[in-house]
């Protein structure tokens, strides 16, 4: 197990009488690609603006990259790519002309072709920002975030707005960064996402962490499987933990009957099922 | 140092590609000392009329150019997050805020040579004895009213309003000040408001230094005034400018 890029332990937010954040931990590996859900006002973003160095926390201590993010040090920002829940950035300069003046403020950036072609923007290569469409200004900042190869990216929803196809692409450069070692902490709405990308996950609700592990033990928290199927046009849904018998007996039946069980499905709940439960409440 | 150049080329790349900015900050005075220098003609207060205009108008551009255009820029660099962006990289915020304005003092520099040039070209204006002073002079008023540009920024709180809160000062502000001609036969009560404001002592400077041809020792209270004014404004900034969006 290699050393934490990131520890969280105990931290709390208050915004005036508001507790964003009631007391959370937690680790993240080097390396790893880490994902935090939660539902709107869960304290997603506060919780990754903290650890960029925006907010300042309440109580709790935190480590990134060994720094004190609050502390704001010029050689932590070498070291970190922020994508922002939203940003509006030169909307006259090109694609181009951004990412070098961004990678213009780092020690030892990235090719900015490269990064550009990364973020599939080469064909806007040359584009004004402002003509840019909302999925594709997405991937500037994407872009942005990457051009002072940092160890660490922090992406708050960096996905959102994005067609299937684009989103596709921004999965394969999470897997890429995970590939050359980077840390990556995003936030994201969409389940099938942090089941693809993410090494582990926490849930976060009302302010604190409902639930944390890998998408797979995550799954497995919710032990019932899920049998589909029509019989006299209309679905039928049945939850079960004992779905060996049920579908025994429900083969056995329409055996008997000479039916055939029509769009018979047998699936273990996805990541949205149990992510839906947890954040139902109790 | 690299760093500043670096930003400081940022900054004037953003600033001429942006079509508003290029017409309403640059282009503007001087469309407008074009336009009232075909309707003022003679001499006033024993100068011609021109050259009292054009005084004037260096006066506007700067505080157009280093009040208004900086102070919108600014919010609107900040509501879309652009402050706040840059703010995560590893460029120190003094840099960035040093090359902002150092451009905004490039653009004004600029600005008032193209004016003195127009003016001698068109309306023979005389070319400015003590240009080494009057450029001192100019550059300090622009600084004074980047200052104020700062403060403005900082109270402002939306995009949407900035442009027009910015102007709804910069306007009467600069027809109180003289920009647009001699306040002489202005009501008492507009000449003593115009008294107040840094632009009126700001031109008192440009003139004294272009129309008098005196060294610019000898308006030592209005140099003051000024002053006064710009760093008021940066104490304002200091303690109300935000990197943040304040209205997300
Ligand atoms: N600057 C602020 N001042 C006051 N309240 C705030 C501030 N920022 C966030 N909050 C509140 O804190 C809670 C958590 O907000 P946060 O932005 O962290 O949620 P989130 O999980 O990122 O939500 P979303 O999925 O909508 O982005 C919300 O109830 C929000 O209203
Ligand atoms: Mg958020």
């Amino acid at each position: 197990m290699s050393a934490a890029a990131i520890s969280v332990t105990d931290l709390r937010k208050s915004y005036g009488d508001f507790q964003a954040l009631r007391g959370i931990g937690f680790d993240i590996r080097e390396g790893e690609v880490f994902g935090l859900l939660g539902p709107n006002g869960a304290g997603k973003t506060t919780t990754v603006e903290i650890l960029e160095g925006y907010r300042r926390r309440d109580t709790g201590s935190i480590e990134v990259l060994g720094f004190d993010p609050q502390r704001f040090e010029i050689g932590f920002r070498e070291r970190i790519g922020v994508v922002l829940q939203q940003s509006q950035l030169l909307p006259n300069l090109t694609v181009a002309e951004t990412h070098r003046i961004f990678a213009g403020y780092y020690e030892q950036p990235r090719d900015i072709d490269e990064v550009i072609q990364l973020v599939g923007l080469a064909e806007k290569r040359d584009a004004r920002v402002r003509t840019l469409s909302g999925g594709q200004k997405r991937r500037l900042d994407l872009g942005l975030a990457l051009v002072g190869d940092p160890d660490l990216v922090f992406l708050d929803e960096p996905t959102t707005g994005f067609d299937p196809a684009a989103r596709r692409i921004a999965w394969d450069m999470i897997r890429s960064l995970r590939s050359l070692g980077k840390t990556v902490l995003l936030t994201t709405h969409y389940l099938d996402e942090a089941q693809e990308l993410c090494d582990r996950v926490a849930v976060l609700r009302e302010g604190l962490i409902v639930r944390i592990g890998t998408p797979a033990e995550l799954r497995g928290t919710s032990l019932e499987t899920e049998i589909r199927y029509r019989k006299d046009g209309q679905d039928v849904v049945v939850r079960t933990l004992e779905p060996t018998r049920v579908l025994s007996e429900l083969t056995a039946e329409a055996l008997a009957a000479g039916r055939e069980l029509e769009g018979l499905e047998v699936r273990r709940p996805t990541l949205e099922d149990v992510y839906l439960e947890l954040v139902a409440g109790e | 140092m690299r760093l500043f150049l670096h930003q400081l080329r940022a900054e004037q790349l953003q600033f001429w590609r942006s079509r508003e900015a290029a017409i309403f900050i640059f282009v503007f005075p001087m469309l407008l000392f074009l336009l009232l220098g075909s309707v003022y003609s003679g001499t006033i207060s024993g100068h011609p009329a021109r050259e009292v205009l054009l005084a004037g108008m260096l006066g506007y551009g700067a505080a157009n150019t280093a009040f208004a255009g900086l102070g919108i820029s600014l919010v609107i660099r900040r509501e879309g997050g652009l402050l706040k962006r840059i703010r995560s990289t590893p460029l120190p915020a003094a840099t960035y805020l040093g090359a902002v304005l150092v451009s905004t003092l490039l653009v004004f520099a600029l600005q008032a040579v193209l004016l003195l040039v127009l003016g001698r070209l068109l309306y023979g204006t005389h070319v400015p004895d003590r240009l080494g002073s009057l450029a001192l002079v100019l550059l300090f008023g622009a600084a004074a009213f980047a200052g104020l540009g700062l403060a403005v920024a900082s109270l402002i709180r939306s995009a949407e309003g900035s442009s027009a809160a910015v102007n709804v000062i910069l306007l009467p502000m600069a027809f109180l000040s003289g920009s647009f001609g001699p306040t002489r036969r202005y009501p008492e009560v507009l000449r003593a408001i115009g008294d107040a404001l840094p632009l009126r002592y700001f031109i008192k400077l440009v003139n004294g230094v272009y129309l008098d041809d005196r060294a610019p020792w000898h308006y030592g209270t209005a140099a003051g005034v000024l002053a006064a004014w710009g760093v008021a404004g940066l104490v304002v900034a200091a303690r109300r400018f935000s990197w943040e969006p304040r209205s997300a």
